[in-house]
């Protein structure tokens, strides 16, 4: 793989003298190639893989999946409303592995940081120069008593896409004409942190349209939450009948669940649900702390130069997974994360000191057909955690035509379509 | 005789540059994230691609978004987090993509 991309490199410069020169000159030709394993191929670790072979064709990088079809959340709630089929959620790692990257379609079962070596479900193991974590979150299931893989399936969690999305979308389908919603919502911090309402919101848009009788109950952890006055002013004008938030302080905290008897209860309530929608609290998925990259809070600390954990050396965490500051937990930040841990690496490894980044965050919501807003931000290190910069970011004007709200929405279909492009085209 | 030493110099100069720019060149801050909506490939999207602009028309365009003089969504929200040695910086890269 080294020896064909090199010899292409070789090619491509043309028969020049310079080319010729450097060839033996550079730090890892002669030499092995510096392998870079990444484990985890959503947002963060395959724009991860691809970024290092753009970065630097020389490294050999080695990205670790489970899965063959990387199944995107971002826009999986169209698909929970009816808006969207779950295949379009759906790609292939063809794009990935045509870079030069090698693919291994196992799960990762150890990281030896002091050997510098991962194992694999398959038996085999590989070392590294570095190893990139880019694990997502896993489901707590002590978090949420009664909660449980078993009751996951009665109370879909659908926050890992896939088969939990079209379990909850199917019985919504299902459910009579003047059936309970019942959602909860976690306490910070959690995977996508607009999701639950922009959820909220298609799920009440499907019943407004096709089960007018019937009604969202958001059971909520929180008293505040991101775009919250785009989200309750969308919810007064579109969802006034189908749409009902309970913040923490009015008894809106979960504290267990029966899937027996399909119930939340709060401390104030026993809600009963015909469809529930449980989504729980979440840390660093497994393999982070199997590699002793994530701390006591679930969630792992890294450098925000290079992404590099703050707990174990010559290991990057990215995405979702890792504690970063300002940075929302989502697939436009695990992105760009994820580009500048790879040109910080290429850096690393070939000798040369990391340069202060600098990243944009964007996150778009919909909560209708042509009804879209966003939140954005811009961010630097700033004494070793990523800082907003101030004056620059925040969320759409809360005052706005439909035709700005339509512009969005659009807009947003175009984000889904680049970033996706990016990492999987 | 000279020409030889300045052709050999040439050479020697040439090959410490390759040396160096083994890797791709580095973005300059913030330009990587810009990718995450302006598409270096052909997707469908109405977001206007980056690569291969004029850098003063990118420099033009962020300039009037971080004015406010340029409706935007968001960009007049991304446009106030760089100063203007950032936006040249970053549009003088974008300028060098295809």
């Amino acid at each position: 793989m080294i020896e064909h991309s090199t010899r292409r490199r070789f090619l491509a410069a043309g028969a020049s003298a310079a080319a010729a020169f450097s060839l033996p000159r550079g730090p890892a030709l002669g030499q092995t190639a510096p392998r870079v394993i990444v484990i985890g191929g959503g947002f963060a670790g395959a724009t991860a893989a691809r970024a290092l072979k753009k970065a630097d064709p020389r490294i050999a990088v080695t990205l670790v999946e489970a899965n063959r079809t990387f199944t995107a959340c971002p826009f999986s709630n169209l698909v929970l409303g009816g808006l969207r089929s779950l295949d379009q959620q759906q790609f292939g790692y063809e794009g990935v592995a045509r870079d030069g990257i090698e693919i291994a379609f196992t799960a990762a079962t150890q990281v030896e940081p002091q050997s510098r070596k991962v194992s694999f479900a398959t038996g085999s193991a590989l070392g590294y120069e570095r190893l990139v974590i880019a694990p997502g979150i896993d489901i707590d299931w002590n978090g949420l008593p009664g909660y449980s893989q078993a009751a996951a399936q009665k109370m879909p969690h659908a926050w890992k896409a896939g088969e939990q999305t079209l379990l909850l979308r199917r019985q919504l389908e299902a459910m009579e004409d003047g059936g309970v919603v019942v959602m909860s919502a976690p306490a910070n911090p959690f995977r996508c942190p607009p999701g639950p309402y922009e959820r909220a919101s298609l799920i009440a848009n499907y019943l407004k349209t096709s089960k007018p009788r019937s009604k969202l109950i958001l059971l909520d952890a929180k008293d505040a939450f991101s775009k919250q006055r785009l989200f309750q002013n969308a919810w007064k004008e579109l969802y006034p009948d189908h749409l009902e938030w309970v913040a923490l302080s009015n008894g809106g905290k979960v504290t267990s669940v029966d899937p027996a008897e399909m119930t939340l209860t709060t401390d104030f309530a026993k809600h009963k649900a015909t469809v529930a929608n449980v989504i729980p609290p979440q840390r660093a998925a497994h393999i982070a702390r199997l590699a002793g990259v994530a701390d006591n809070t679930g969630w792992c600390p890294i450098d925000p130069v290079t992404f590099e954990s703050k707990l174990v050396p010559n290991v990057h965490v990215l995405g979702d997974a890792i504690i970063a500051g300002g940075m929302p937990k989502s697939a436009f930040a695990a992105n760009a994360q994820a580009k500048v841990c790879a040109t910080a690496i290429a850096k690393l490894l070939a000798g040369e000191p990391p340069s202060d980044p600098k990243l944009i965050n964007t996150c778009y919501s919909i909560v209708a057909p042509n009804y879209g807003f966003t939140v954005a931000g811009v961010y630097v290190p700033v004494n070793g955690v990523l800082t907003d910069v101030q004056g620059a970011g925040g969320v759409s004007p809360l005052e706005a035509p439909r035709s700005v709200r339509a512009q969005e929405a659009l807009f947003a279909e175009g984000w889904f379509n680049t970033i996706t492009g990016e990492i999987f085209g | 005789m000279g020409a030889l030493r300045l052709c050999l110099s040439i050479l020697a100069l040439t090959a410490a540059t390759e040396t160096a720019s083994a890797l791709s060149p580095e973005p300059p801050p913030g330009a990587s994230s810009c990718s995450g909506c302006h598409a270096a490939k052909r997707v469908d999207t109405a977001v206007p691609p980056l690569a291969g602009r004029q850098a003063a028309d990118i420099i033009a365009q962020m300039q009037a978004f971080k004015s406010g003089q340029k409706p935007a969504t968001v960009m007049d929200r991304i446009a106030k987090g760089f100063t203007d040695p950032e936006i040249q910086a970053i549009a003088e890269w974008y300028a060098r993509q295809k």
